[in-house]
């Protein structure tokens, strides 16, 4: 962190700001610990696939301490909000045989664990699965329901509520076996330079995390933050949401929520989080 | 009624009479500035939450005029002085007419 | 590039100039919401207290906390805003302290302003620039 923080003030003085170095002038090494309960864990040893860092951290320590003061209490975190709505939602019945989330799943307590292994092998459908794409195969074979769209609120909201549910465990997602092509595909994509700006994932968030861009402070692009509750958007982002914004940031064509890139970038993104805590519904700026 | 609104407050459940209690509050509501224009370009009307306000067995704590300057989910923290047990009663006013209503008991031991 | 010293000091006092010129219609937005609420009295700057971050990652959530001991009422006002006013906290018998915390809107870098309203009738003011981070990847 020192190396990034001398990076970052020697760059906010080069461009005459004090802006940066103030904002780094806080805690150098903040213990994230959510409802005094939680330990999170937000700086790990980085997994052997990921051999260009040495340690992966939470996209938590990069923001300012009123950002990350929001996600240490429930009751401050605006995504708990979404959380309630998706409670509501996991009781409620839908579909032709009145089913609901709970009639399967007793109480969502009882999906901890889930989110730190996705996305993952689905033995029945033969593909690398999301969380989403989970939800909809529940809603759509078990409940018989219409599906719901992968971005919308509901999904968002359920999305979050599984993650809540394992917050603290670290991320722990497989690379080989059946999803080891996607992982492949995963990492192709991680280091192609899209758009106009011809830039890839690992341009910022590899090269050049700890370093300001844009008046704003990088991070290394983990994502088990997500559903992340923005303050720009004053609402719960999904993973492919975010991506998408980073592909547009470089002036290209994105492509689709829930499409197959997407779920390969997720793959990647999320295994090299391994070991870095489930935090979603995380807060960021 | 705006959708989704839901008030939620932290109070504690016990205290020392006459002790100063912390009270936390927050109602998710977009709070629409009535700045924001829509995708065809057209203002959206401002639609937010103008007042809350705190009482202790019927007397005030804490009576608050917000404007649109106030964020989305519109949060507050105070003080309260609790002279005996009792219930705080929480309103909040939304412009639309809704009156949201939250009370929370306190025992003083 | 390097900037020598003298530079650097050039550049930051150029950029406390450009702080000071506040645009004419914040300015005026600002006074008239001042004199509303204290009806044109003299007002003092010992005895409230405006915490808020030196810089805001994002102007949609800006913590703010607010403290004058024995006031009536607190008014929170941002020039730099649409309309100045942000909100105003009127303390009832049962408070026990005259201090208030909420989360703001900020439209852009401006200095925000706190008056209270004391119980014996007099006003005093502080403010604190807040510099508020446009733009950003958000990752």
């Amino acid at each position: 962190m020192r190396r990034q923080l001398l990076g970052a003030i020697a760059m906010a003085t080069v461009s005459g700001l004090s802006l940066a170095a103030a904002a780094l002038a806080a805690d150098e090494d903040p213990k994230l610990v959510v409802n005094g309960e939680i330990e999170m864990i937000t700086r790990a040893p980085a997994p052997e696939h990921v051999p260009n860092f040495s340690e992966v951290t939470s996209g938590w320590l990069y923001r300012t301490e009123e950002t990350q003061a929001l996600q240490m209490d429930d009751f401050e975190n605006p995504g708990m909000l979404n959380v309630e709505q998706a409670i509501a939602d996991f009781n409620a019945p839908a579909g032709p045989e009145g089913q609901s989330c709970s009639t399967c799943h007793e109480s969502p307590d009882v999906l901890r664990g889930v989110r730190a292994t996705y996305p993952k092998w689905d033995e029945e459908h033969k593909e690398v699965q999301t969380v989403e794409m989970q939800v909809n195969e529940c809603v759509t074979e078990r409940m018989k329901a219409e599906p719901w769209d992968y971005d919308g609120a509901r999904m968002v909201n359920m999305s979050a509520l599984i993650a809540s549910v394992s917050r603290g465990m670290p991320v722990n997602v497989a690379i080989d076996g059946p999803v080891a092509p996607t992982w492949e595909k995963g990492k192709e994509l991680y280091y192609t330079r899209f758009g106009q700006l011809e830039l890839s994932c690992a341009n910022c968030h590899e090269d050049h995390y700890g370093d300001m861009i844009r008046a704003d402070h990088l991070s290394q692009g983990q994502i088990n933050g997500f559903p992340a509750y923005r303050l720009q958007n004053a609402g719960l982002v999904s993973v492919h949401n975010r991506f998408k914004g980073c592909v547009r940031d470089t002036r290209a064509e994105t492509f689709a929520v829930g499409s197959p890139e997407f779920v390969a970038i997720e793959l990647y993104l999320a295994s090299r989080g391994n070991g870095l805590s489930v935090e979603g519904p995380s807060v960021r700026h | 009624m705006a959708e989704n609104v839901t008030p939620r407050v932290r109070v504690p459940k016990t205290a020392k009479a006459g002790e100063a209690v912390t009270i936390k509050s927050l109602i998710s509501h977009t709070m629409e500035s009535g700045q924001r224009r829509d995708k065809d370009g057209n203002l959206v009307p401002r639609s937010i939450i103008n007042r809350f306000t705190a009482d202790f067995n019927g007397t005030n704590v804490i009576d608050v005029t917000i404007e649109p300057a106030v964020s989305t989910n519109p949060y507050f923290e105070f003080q309260a002085t609790v002279p005996e047990s009792g219930a705080f009663a929480f309103t909040w006013y939304d412009d639309d007419g809704s009156v949201y209503k939250e009370n929370v008991e306190i025992t003083v031991a | 590039m390097d900037y020598t010293r003298r530079q650097t000091l050039l550049m930051a006092l150029g950029a406390t100039a450009a702080a000071l010129v506040l645009p004419q219609a914040a300015r005026a937005a600002i006074d008239e919401a001042v004199a509303a609420f204290t009806g044109g009295a003299e007002i003092g700057s010992e005895g409230i207290t405006l915490t808020a971050p030196e810089i805001a990652e994002n102007g949609n959530t800006v913590p703010i906390e607010v403290d004058a001991p024995g006031a009536v009422s607190i008014i929170v006002l941002a020039g730099g805003n649409p309309s100045p006013g942000v909100v105003t906290f009127n303390f009832g018998p049962l408070a026990a302290e005259q201090r208030a915390s909420t989360r703001i809107r900020l439209a852009t870098t401006q200095d925000v302003h706190a008056i209270a309203k004391l119980a014996d009738g007099r006003f005093v003011q502080t403010s604190s620039e807040v510099k508020v981070t446009i733009g950003g990847c958000g990752g």
